[in-house]
């Protein structure tokens, strides 16, 4: 099949995109916080919500099984997508959080003892240190921190000594939803694992931009959500290689996570039901699958080149406005920037900026603690996807300094 | 004046205003206006904490009536602050709990009140309402 090679083409398939926003054709540049949905998704939902819905996993009637098929031929589809060894290393959730957060009680429930550590980077989203936090109270260990330089890169240098034995846990974003930095995940897993500690890889926005191969980067788990992926929202991924997820225990209990329950003692299903109690969002797992289709029928050279082309033109613009600054200045970026600009408050033009169509994330990017490392409030984010063109970069900065000007 | 007619006169100032832009940038120019919070009343317990921008309230009772004095970090926040202090302060306790803000809807700010915003300022007006009821008692 022939992939496509053509943005107009690609937008065509997300209605959201059409639409206007006070007046205004919409520059949807928030997609760090969600990405619109292409009509194969839209088209999957309202199918299986129009008839084809039956419980999965359960019964012997017609549509459960079909659902049922949907819902494991959606898990084959992620399995392959980051490469997975096994179709029960992949676990379905609610979302980004609730992997950790799995990860968090469950491996954190079992593994940790009292003095012991988890090791987070100082760019973690707040979804990556709240869940630690938790365990760590309740286990009395502590949570560490790899702190990152004036630029936004991984302190690499500091590595050595925080990777002591005391951490039985390490847990850092492929990409920082507020730096979009690349982060040397590699070098880390490579030196967490010489020492014999696992590595959880939170890749909400990396699974968006950078092909992701699990087995080559050889992450104990890896995790991300569904709705940043254009897929349904409500959905998320939990990829643990499957010795230690194995390992662990379930986390919640409940329907279909068990083999046989008696008062006395409850035996539990294998993975991955072990760690799916309860119905979960099986229409929302399954449209997933046309999700990941749509990004396989992209070009990746397309899709590279233009996301390249973004990075450029936005880096180069954004750093020529008189008193902004851009947080997360490195090597390789995704399409995501966050920044401040003298004199002018995030929120104040982020509220100028929706009136001329422009969707972007304002505040504290649920990432207090660099925010407080930088010593600011709040900044302002455009982040970009797949469908974003050039143009509505350029647009992006016109109404910025547009914006800017009204404010000062 | 009563607290309907202070509204009905910011309704008029704002019906001149054709497009959104006119009418930020009326915004910006009451923000930049506004009698700031003075530097010693920046408490903590006067911070209204929102993720967007924060918003310092200071209140003070004299002579049966309450005094308002407000800021915020965000301009455009600031101007809408100075638009709820010109309506609630030097007001009876009475006065403003029987206020219900309807100017807001009219002059097309109601999106910046709505819980979704975190802002402050919905926190703010319920904030102003604590002290118009423990003034009241």
């Amino acid at each position: 099949m022939n992939k496509i090679a053509d943005i107009n083409q690609i937008r065509s398939l997300f209605p959201a995109l059409e639409q206007s926003v006070n007046s205004k054709t919409l520059v949807y540049l928030d997609n760090g916080a969600t990405a619109q949905k292409p009509k194969q998704v839209i088209d999957l939902v309202n199918m299986m919500n129009s008839g084809v819905n039956g419980n999965i996993h359960r019964a012997v009637h017609e549509l459960s099984s079909k659902t049922t098929e949907l819902y494991e031929d959606s898990r084959e589809a992620i399995r392959q997508f980051i490469n997975a060894a096994y179709r029960e290393e992949i676990i379905f959730t609610s979302g980004t959080t609730a992997s950790i957060n799995l990860v968090a009680a469950s491996y954190g429930g079992k593994y940790l003892r009292k003095g012991d550590s988890v090791l987070v980077s100082e760019a973690e989203h707040h979804s990556n240190i709240v869940p630690w936090q938790l365990i760590c109270e309740s286990k009395e260990a502590n949570l560490r921190v790899l702190p990152v330089d004036e630029n936004g890169n991984w302190r690499m240098d500091m590595l050595d000594n925080l990777l002591d034995r005391s951490v039985k846990i390490v847990s850092v974003s492929h990409v920082s939803n507020v730096l979009g930095l690349i982060n040397p995940v590699e070098e880390l897993i490579f030196k967490a694992h010489a020492k014999g500690i696992p590595v959880l890889i939170d890749g909400a926005q990396s699974i968006v931009h950078i092909e992701t191969d699990v087995r080559k980067l050889d992450c104990d788990f890896y995790v991300f959500s569904g709705h940043k992926l254009y897929g349904p929202t409500g959905t998320g991924v939990l990829y643990g290689k499957r010795e230690i997820l194995d390992s662990m225990p379930p986390w919640m209990g409940g329907g279909d996570m068990v083999e046989t329950v008696t008062f006395e003692k409850t035996t539990y299903a294998p993975l991955p039901l072990k760690f799916e109690a309860g119905t979960p969002n099986f229409i929302g797992a399954a449209a997933m699958l046309e999700a990941i289709r749509f990004v396989e029928s992209i070009d990746k050279k397309f899709l590279e080149n233009t996301e390249r082309s973004i990075v450029e033109y936005m880096t180069e613009e954004l750093l020529k406005i008189e008193g902004l600054r851009l947080y997360g200045m490195g090597e390789s970026r995704i399409s995501l920037f966050s920044f401040t600009v003298s004199g002018a408050h995030p929120s104040d033009l982020a509220m100028i900026m929706d009136k001329m169509g422009v969707a972007l994330r304002s505040g504290q990017m649920c990432a207090e603690p660099l925010m407080k490392r930088y010593g600011v409030e709040s900044m302002l984010r455009a982040s970009f996807a797949a469908y974003n063109t050039i143009e509505e970069a350029k647009y992006f900065i016109t109404s910025l300094k547009r914006a800017i000007k009204m404010l000062s | 004046m009563t607290i309907k007619e202070v509204e009905q006169q910011i309704v008029e100032e704002f019906s001149i205003f054709t497009d959104w832009m006119d009418k930020y940038e009326y915004l910006i120019e009451l923000g930049k206006s506004l009698p700031i919070i003075k530097e010693g009343e920046k408490l903590e317990g006067n911070l209204i904490k929102g993720c967007q921008s924060r918003v310092w309230l200071n209140a003070e009772f004299k002579d049966g009536l309450i005094y308002f004095t407000a800021d915020s970090d965000a301009i455009i926040t600031k101007g809408i602050i100075s638009l709820l202090v010109r309506v609630f302060s030097e007001r009876t306790p009475a006065e403003i709990i029987n206020a219900d803000l309807n100017f807001i809807k009219e002059i097309g700010l109601q999106e910046n009140l709505s819980p979704t915003r975190a802002n402050g300022l919905l926190s703010m007006i319920k904030q102003i309402k604590i002290y118009a009821m423990a003034y009241s008692a």
